[in-house]
C-alpha cells in the first residue's frame, strides 16, 4: 500500500449555485454537522505525516466557511500544495488578498458557460460577472489561474467561445471537463448527455485550440466516459493515491463514494493513517484481488483498474462489477441504452433539468471550536 | 499581463521563453515556474515536484539539477556541476530534463 498524494478536502456542501451537474451527494442534509476548524487543522496535520503533499480545499463552495483563511494557511504552513476550487462568488478582494497572504498556491474558478445569460441558467443564480471579476483578480494577485468548465449537452456547442474567454481572461489551465454522472449529475443524466455529434464537433475545435494555444495555455479535456470503449482508470485506483475527507468528517476514497454500501470511517473517531491503512471502506477494492471477469484476466487491469467503482454501482447495483463504460462489461449495455437515447429524439423532447438545491444555509448548530 | 503573452505560466516575469518546442542551451538559466513547486517528503524521504494537478517523485540527480534551476546558474554550470556529483549523468541528459520541463512549462528559461 502506497501513501496517498492527494487530499479532497471538501469542507462544505452549502453552495450558493445550484448546477444540475452537481456531484454532491443527494442527501446533502445528512453532512451539516461540519468539522470546525481545529478538527481541519488535526486532519491536515495528519494527512502530512500519511504523505500527502497536494490538498484541494473543495465543496460546495469553502468560501462559505468563514475559517477558510485559516484552513489553508494551516495547509501551507504544513507545506501542503493548496489549490482553492470555487465557484468565486464570495472572493471579495480583501478575502482573497488574505487567501494569498496566507499561502494558498493556486485558484480553480468554476464557470458554467461563457456567456453571461447561459452560465447563469445553468449556476442558477446571476453570477457569470462575478466569475469574471473574480479571474481578473486571481491573475491580479499572481496566482496561476485554472478555469474550469463542466460540459454537457447545453454548453458543449460553444466550447469554441469558451475557449476564447479562458484567453481573455488569461488563464493558466483550462480544464473542460465532460460531465460524470454522478450525485445530481446522475439524478439528470438524461437531460445532461450529450450526442455522438455535439462530442465530434467539441473534440475538433479543442484539438485546434491546444496547438494554437500550446506556448500559453494548458488545456484539459476530460473526455465523456459514456463514449469510450475503456472505461476511465477512475482516481489511479481505489484507495490508492488520493483521499477524501467530507464536510462531516468521512473520509473515502473518492466523493462520489458516499452512494456506496460501506461502512462508515470517520476522522472523529479514528486517525486519518488507521482508516487509510485498515478501514473497511478503504481496502473494500484496492489492488485487484476484488476483480471479477472479465477485469480478473484482462492486460488492462492495471491499466483502468476496472473503471469506476461508484459508476458500477449505480449503473449495476453492485460496485464489485465490471465498470459497464467498458465495451467488454456484460452491463455494458446499460450505459450503451442511455448513449443511444442521447442520439435519438428532439431536442424539444429533451427532459427538464433538476437543479440541485442552493440555498446557502448555515449548519444547524454552530461548530464546534470555531470562531 | 494579456492573454497573448507569451510567459502567460502564471508568472509575469520579462525575457523568459516556455512552452513546447523551445530547446534548451548553455547559456540559459532555468528558473522553476511560479506555480510549481519544489519540496521534500518526509514519509517518502524524497524530493518532490508539486504543480496544481500533478506530483512528481524525483531521483537523487533531477532533484540536484532541480535545486540549480534558480534564475542564477547557467544549463552550462548545472551540466558541469552535475558531472562532479554523479558521473553516470552525461550533459544530453540534464538537457533532455529540462527540455520535458520547459514543455510542460514547468519551467521558464532567461538568458544572458
Amino acid at each position: 500500500m502506497d501513501s496517498p498524494f492527494g487530499l479532497l478536502a471538501e469542507l462544505t456542501y452549502r453552495c450558493p449555485l445550484a448546477c444540475p451537474y452537481c456531484s454532491n451527494p443527494l442527501n446533502m442534509a445528512g453532512y451539516r454537522d461540519e468539522l470546525a476548524l481545529d478538527e481541519w487543522r488535526r486532519v491536515l496535520a495528519e494527512a502530512g505525516d500519511l504523505g500527502v503533499l497536494q490538498c484541494h480545499l473543495s465543496g460546495g463552495e469553502p468560501l462559505l466557511r468563514r475559517d477558510l483563511v485559516e484552513i489553508a494557511a494551516a495547509a501551507h504552513d504544513l507545506g501542503l500544495y493548496t489549490n482553492l476550487v470555487t465557484s468565486a462568488v464570495g472572493l471579495s478582494r480583501p478575502r482573497a488578498e488574505r487567501l494569498r497572504a496566507a499561502g494558498l498556491d493556486h485558484v480553480q474558478i468554476s464557470i458554467q458557460a461563457d456567456e453571461a445569460a447561459v452560465s447563469d441558467r445553468i449556476a442558477g443564480i446571476p453570477s457569470f460577472r462575478r466569475k469574471i471579476e473574480a479571474m481578473r483578480l486571481v491573475k491580479e494577485l499572481g496566482w496561476p489561474l485554472t478555469m474550469n468548465v463542466v460540459l454537457h449537452r447545453h454548453n458543449i456547442d460553444r466550447v469554441a467561445d469558451v475557449l476564447t474567454l479562458a484567453e481573455e481572461v488569461g488563464a493558466d489551465r483550462l480544464e473542460l471537463a465532460n460531465t460524470q454522472y454522478y450525485g445530481w449529475a446522475w439524478r439528470n443524466r438524461a437531460a445532461l448527455l450529450p450526442s455522438r455529434a455535439q462530442l465530434d464537433a467539441a473534440e475538433v475545435v479543442v484539438r485546434a485550440a491546444r496547438e494554437r494555444l500550446r506556448d500559453r495555455m494548458d488545456v484539459i479535456y476530460v473526455i465523456s466516459d459514456y463514449y469510450s470503449r475503456y472505461p476511465k482508470p477512475c482516481m489511479g485506483g481505489w484507495a490508492s493515491r488520493q483521499l477524501t475527507v467530507t464536510p462531516n468528517g468521512d473520509v473515502l476514497p473518492c466523493p462520489a463514494a458516499q452512494s456506496l454500501p460501506l461502512p462508515r470511517a470517520s476522522v472523529r473517531e479514528d486517525s486519518l493513517a488507521r482508516i487509510w491503512a485498515e478501514s473497511p471502506v478503504m481496502n473494500a477494492f484496492r489492488g485487484t484481488d476484488w476483480m471479477p471477469e472479465p477485469c480478473r484476466s484482462c492486460f488492462r487491469r492495471e491499466v483502468d483498474f476496472g473503471g469506476c467503482r461508484c459508476q458500477a454501482f449505480l449503473l449495476t447495483g453492485d460496485a464489485a462489477r465490471t465498470d459497464p463504460v467498458c465495451h467488454l462489461s456484460p452491463d455494458h449495455h446499460l450505459v450503451a441504452g442511455a448513449v443511444e437515447a442521447a442520439n435519438t429524439g428532439s431536442r424539444a423532447g429533451d427532459p427538464a433539468l433538476v437543479p440541485r438545491p442552493h440555498r446557502a444555509r448555515r449548519p444547524d448548530r454552530i461548530p464546534r471550536g470555531s470562531g | 499581463m494579456t492573454a497573448m503573452d507569451a510567459t502567460s505560466t502564471g508568472t509575469t516575469r520579462a525575457g523568459t521563453r516556455t512552452g513546447p518546442g523551445v530547446e534548451v542551451c548553455g547559456s540559459d538559466r532555468p528558473l522553476l515556474a511560479r506555480h510549481v513547486r519544489l519540496t521534500f517528503c518526509r514519509t517518502r524521504q524524497r524530493r518532490i515536484l508539486l504543480h496544481p494537478e500533478t506530483v512528481v517523485v524525483l531521483n537523487g540527480s533531477g532533484a540536484a539539477i532541480l535545486e540549480l534551476c534558480d534564475g542564477r546558474h547557467t544549463v552550462a554550470e548545472i551540466v558541469t556541476e552535475l558531472g562532479t556529483r554523479y558521473r553516470a549523468v552525461p550533459g544530453d541528459e540534464v538537457r533532455r530534463f529540462l527540455t520535458r520541463l520547459v514543455a510542460r512549462r514547468w519551467m521558464e528559461l532567461t538568458d544572458g
